[in-house]
């Protein structure tokens, strides 16, 4: 199966979503040094809805697209809610199937893990 | 050397091109067929039982320790089984470094190593209050010589790599062990890359110890190799309590078993160690000079090949050990290589257990294609074609 459909080289080279937001109500910073993705997640709120969601960070393609996706996923959707999305979620966005690439599996995954540090900091 | 009869010996060639053996190499038949043949005929404890079995258990197991000896020019008594090249290493760190490095005293490495050779001697620095210098690199990552003679000076242990296993540098250790003598140090050599690849012995290198794992030259998991002057061992604590490194105990104290059982506590992967021995005799059938000749050919056509890749930039110098580490433009190492997975080609990415170097040349990760006695020109093309296509996708 090709990992590298055009969607995902295309949201690689154009992100969506990539900058920064001023005094964010959420944000968090994730960085894996065993392969060089970090990324920090920004998310502005307004009467209990996410108004805006931005990335900033480098990384592989999967990571990137994903992170684009996920980003444009949060927007509209209730502070309380957040919780509540789940890793499938997540990987549904990106549509490729990640299940035989676990390695793979965690650079999808990282803009909801930086997610669930914000909303759970430390 | 017969690439295509060596091949005929590696089934598991015809899935995949594996340009990935500095992580671990692939095993002929004969080392898999020794592992089986051991475990139907032969299996028992070794240096134990007192019945027929067991000794020849034991016997064929003590006749891998006389190839692995002869394989580095060593004595027998001087050659420890370990797991592999990390344990070999902490087994040093522990029986020498914890008994004789003490408070002021100064330990050397270099930022070429793995972390295997880093972190055991950090540790240790830190644990004993001794200085911990690390030698730089210049822009070809060669050791920087006069960093290394001002580091070196004063120095009570020296630990350097044969080869590095990301910029392929060969420093030249018999020279580093020569200059750690001088002051007194001692020397350790991991050679982790080297002697998969070439002849080596410990007399010419005059390394005062030298670790290596079977894993990466052909032999199964779970056999590596700690090589120690005699004297020096004799000298060291165990590094493990516990069975077979006993001569005798009683309620009070215990007394050390003699070389190498000193070192070689509980039961040992005597299977690892009798494919080990397979393996061992593999590389003497067809000559460790060979081995190095054919490999050196194949390496000069892996850096040429990757080297007419536009934008694609080789971490090191020219004349190398058998690995090319890279970087591809703005491709990310994970995506490069899997990408190159898709075209069925196995190479590493990653920071290769040696993040003081990819840090030092400012890069997170690198990908790294390595080779071995049985790889042919076609994979490299086949690499380079892939690797082109890998390029206009993220060009």
């Amino acid at each position: 199966m090709d990992i590298y459909q055009e969607f995902i080289i295309g949201l690689y080279k154009n992100p969506k979503n990539k900058g920064t937001i001023d005094n964010p109500d959420l944000r968090a910073q994730l960085y894996n040094k065993s392969c060089g993705d970090a990324i920090t997640l920004f998310i502005k709120t307004e009467n209990g809805e996410i108004k805006d969601a931005k990335f900033m960070g480098e990384g592989c393609a999967i990571s990137m697209a994903s992170s684009s996706l996920f980003t444009g996923y949060l927007k509209g959707k209730k502070v309380g809610d957040l919780e509540k999305i789940t890793k499938d979620d997540a990987l549904s966005l990106i549509k490729i199937d990640l299940s035989k690439n676990p390695s793979r599996m965690k650079c999808a995954l990282l803009p909801l893990e930086a997610l669930k540090k914000a909303i759970r900091p430390e | 050397m017969d690439v295509e009869k060596i091949r005929a010996d590696f089934p598991i060639l015809e899935k995949v091109t594996y340009l990935d053996s500095a992580a671990t190499s692939q095993r002929p038949n004969q080392v898999i067929e020794s592992i089986s043949e051991f475990y139907r005929d032969k299996n028992t404890n070794v240096e134990r039982g007192l019945y027929k079995l067991a000794e020849e258990a034991t016997l064929a197991y003590s006749e891998v320790r006389e190839k692995a000896a002869r394989f580095v020019g060593a004595g027998k008594n001087e050659i420890i089984f370990t797991r592999n090249t990390t344990e070999s290493l902490n087994l040093v760190m522990r029986g020498w470094g914890e008994k004789n490095v003490k408070k002021g005293d100064k330990i050397v490495t270099t930022i070429l190593e793995h972390h295997s050779n880093f972190v055991p001697w950090q540790v240790l620095a830190k644990k004993r209050g001794a200085s911990f210098g690390v030698v730089g690199i210049g822009g070809q990552c060669e050791l920087d010589e006069s960093d290394l003679e001002k580091k070196i000076k004063g120095a009570n242990l020296v630990a350097v790599s044969a080869a590095s296993n990301v910029a392929g540098t060969i420093p030249d250790v018999k020279k580093i062990c020569r200059m750690a003598h001088e002051e007194g140090a001692i020397c350790v050599v991991d050679a982790a890359q080297l002697v998969p690849s070439r002849p080596v012995d410990v007399k010419s290198i005059g390394c005062d110890f030298l670790t290596f794992s079977g894993h990466k030259m052909l032999g199964p998991f779970g056999a590596g190799v700690l090589y120690g002057k005699e004297g020096l061992l004799e000298s060291m604590d165990p590094f493990m309590y516990g069975s077979e490194m006993i001569r005798s105990v009683n309620t009070e104290s215990a007394e050390w078993n003699g070389l190498p059982h000193k070192f070689e506590s509980g039961t040992p992967d005597v299977a690892a160690v009798i494919g080990f021995g397979a393996a061992l005799d593999y590389l003497n059938s067809i000559g460790m000079e060979n081995v190095q000749s054919y490999e050196e050919g194949l390496t000069s056509y892996l850096y040429e090949r990757l080297d007419e890749v536009d934008g694609l930039e080789i971490i090191g110098p020219e004349k190398r050990a058998g690995l090319v580490a890279f970087t591809l433009g703005n491709a990310h190492p994970h995506d490069i290589a899997a990408m190159l997975d898709e075209d069925n080609i196995a190479v590493r990415s990653g920071h290769h257990c040696a993040m003081p170097l990819h840090e030092h040349l400012g890069i997170p990760a690198s990908t790294r294609a390595s080779i071995y006695i049985y790889n042919r020109k076609e994979e490299i093309d086949k690499l380079a074609e892939s690797l082109e296509k890998v390029r206009k996708i993220f060009g």
